[in-house]
């Protein structure tokens, strides 16, 4: 990332950053509240993409069981809430912690290993964290588990309010897409992009590779977390399907579809990928059927994704 | 013991089952280094052009055939119009191209089929149960299921080690740049590999049939499976793949049948009613970690590059 030039991939930026900033008053303006829940989801989806790239895009890192992190952040508020803890000042941190541990342990067990093997044994732990919910009797099993009340933050902000939870989202949204440009462009992080391109030369010049991969891993696991908190919370419900491999590849189909290895490609893929979703679904019940080769289409002549369209394009 | 015995050759059906699938993947990822999602979309339409095939001809072994041939031409169809562009590509972009095919033909199916699940009768001579060695009986359509996978298996070996094309196969697998240079007509060679995979995922999507439903999303669960197969018996390796099969489906159906008594043994009875169905489910995936921990490079990997 070098300083923002007004090429027109910033200017793109920029304009969905503001988009997204006026829409609760375009929604109240017009009464169209379906808009507002709809975007929440997107918000939200859009960090735990933004943080799937962290690893994918900047640490080529093909972790295809990211989904599960989206799951324990939505269980630990969940759990909690069921137990009684109410409060968001226990639930959330909770639920990063628990995120980030999780992420520990699969990334230091994954990162012995490459290429289609680590996509493979990261796919391997999400599903052992699928099967784990689903034997949760306690707590819904494969049914899943309402959260009847949101988290409590003391009266500092009602998550009930679809306005204030939208900003909520809006804001974790901002401030892990600040956190991961701080990351990517301080020393850290060039060592992570390092490591990327050549890890042979990483480890000649005196680098331990894998430790500075894991940190990343559980950062963006942790991330990923918080982005799981915020969706129980919106959806009032948790259960092990947010977990199941598909989910994992939807994430990943953001991250490419906006442009993999651009800070904001992750939030403009799940926008595009979200918002076609939904228009396809209105249009046909077999939205699929479009969606599906639009991927392959996107893949075949779009290298970059949306992003790498858009430089293309700024550049002539 | 009864029990035992029977459970053992379920397991080693499941296990022929799974190779089946596994092999195609295995020789596409092998040769044309190529991550195929879409596997298990070929197993799901084996299932369904049977389903269907079956229906239409009355007869369960013409419409097996007709089927098997309609997944290797849709195959390789597939492979002509959309995959064969996506060789050489980042493994994340094939990734991406086929969880879109997925999509699509989960929900081409539905289209044509319906929501619904399909079900395939089996013809009256397959469902009487045999004796296998005294006092025990065993479904003669899993007995079926068992000798024709081991029959493909062992014809698979003969065409890869045997035969002309095995040798391009093999020699394509461990450098596809020289074999090209030789003047093989790499294209072709991608596209008939791509076809006995597929038809070989379908052979196992119509032979499942009759035991589970026919439903969409049938073909996810076992590609993922067979993934895991792949990854513990070493990329590339057919004679891994077998290994890894038959160990992860014995593995899996005795986990499934024995481990809820075992954990009763040792926990109590409601953590053990809990914990036994997550433990044997993520059986499997344990295995492929510890392997993976323990030897990267799978248990049988294919010969070095």
């Amino acid at each position: 990332m070098k300083m923002p030039k007004l090429s027109a991939s910033t200017a793109v930026a920029a304009a969905v950053c503001a988009a997204l900033v006026l829409l609760p008053v375009y929604s109240a303006v017009t009464g169209n509240i379906f808009i507002l829940t709809m975007f929440t989801r997107i918000v939200i989806l859009a960090l735990a993409a933004a943080s799937l790239n962290l690893i994918m895009g900047y640490g080529g890192m093909m972790s295809f069981g990211h989904a599960a992190y989206l799951g324990i952040g939505g269980y630990a508020v969940g759990i909690l809430a069921a137990e009684g803890f109410g409060s968001g000042f226990i639930q959330w941190p909770v639920a990063l912690v628990v995120s980030a541990l999780f992420a520990l342990v699969v990334g230091a067990l994954s990162l012995r290993t490459r290429g289609v093997y680590f996509i493979m044994i990261t796919l391997a732990f999400a599903q052992m964290a699928y099967y784990i919910a689903s034997a949760l009797s306690r707590y819904g099993g494969d049914d899943g588990l309402t959260v009847y009340k949101r988290s409590d933050f003391a009266g500092l902000i009602n998550l009930s309010n679809r306005t204030q939870f939208y900003y909520l989202c809006l804001a974790c949204l901002f401030g892990g897409l600040y956190l991961i440009w701080r990351i990517v462009n301080s020393r850290f992080g060039l060592v992570v992009q390092g490591v990327r391109s050549n890890e042979q030369r990483m480890q000649a010049i005196g680098f331990h590779a894998n430790r500075y991969r894991l940190v990343c891993f559980v950062i963006a696991g942790t991330i990923c977390g918080l982005a799981g908190a915020l969706l129980a919370n919106n959806t009032d419900f948790v259960s092990p399907a947010v977990m199941y491999w598909t989910r994992s590849g939807d994430l990943m189909v953001m991250v490419i579809l906006g442009g993999m290895g651009s800070l904001f490609g992750p939030v403009i893929g799940a926008i595009v990928f979200l918002v076609l979703e939904e228009l396809l679904s209105q249009f046909t019940e077999y939205w699929a059927l479009i969606m599906g080769p639009l991927l392959l289409l996107i893949v075949l002549f779009a290298r970059g994704g949306i992003m790498g369209l858009l430089g293309r394009m700024s550049r002539g | 013991m009864y029990l035992v015995v029977e459970q053992l050759l379920n397991g080693l059906q499941f296990g022929l089952l799974l190779f089946l699938l596994a092999a195609g993947l295995t020789l596409v990822f092998g040769i044309m280094d190529f991550v195929n999602l879409a596997h298990g979309s070929l197993y799901m339409m084996g299932a369904y052009f049977a389903a269907t095939f079956v229906g239409w001809t009355g007869s369960f072994v013409l419409g097996a055939l007709m089927a098997l041939g309609a997944t290797l031409l849709l195959g390789i169809v597939l492979e002509f119009v959309a995959l064969r562009h996506l060789y050489g590509r980042d493994h994340l972009d094939q990734v991406l191209a086929t969880f879109g095919l997925i999509l699509f033909f989960n929900d081409a199916v539905r289209l044509i089929w319906g929501p619904a699940g399909l079900a395939l009768p089996l013809p009256a001579w397959l469902t009487v149960p045999v004796q296998i060695i005294p006092g025990v009986y065993y479904p003669a359509y899993r007995l079926m299921i068992i000798v024709v996978a081991l029959l493909v298996a062992a014809l698979l070996y003969l065409v890869v080690m045997r035969t002309r094309i095995g040798m391009l196969i093999r020699a394509g697998a461990s450098n596809r740049e020289m074999i090209g240079a030789l003047g093989i007509n790499i294209k072709l060679l991608f596209t008939l590999v791509f076809g006995l995979g597929a038809a070989l995922a379908g052979l196992a999507g119509l032979m499942q049939a009759p035991i589970l439903t026919v439903q969409i999303g049938m073909g996810e669960n076992i590609l993922i499976l067979a993934f895991v197969i792949i990854v513990i018996g070493g990329i590339g390796s057919i004679r891994g793949a077998f290994m890894a099969a038959i160990f992860v489906g014995i593995i899996d159906t005795m986990g499934r049948a024995f481990l809820p008594d075992l954990l009763r043994k040792v926990l109590s009875g409601a953590a053990a009613s809990t914990a036994a169905p997550a433990l044997s489910s993520m059986l499997i995936y344990l295995l492929m970690a510890i392997v993976l921990i323990v030897r990267p490079e799978g248990l049988f990997p294919a010969a070095k590059r």
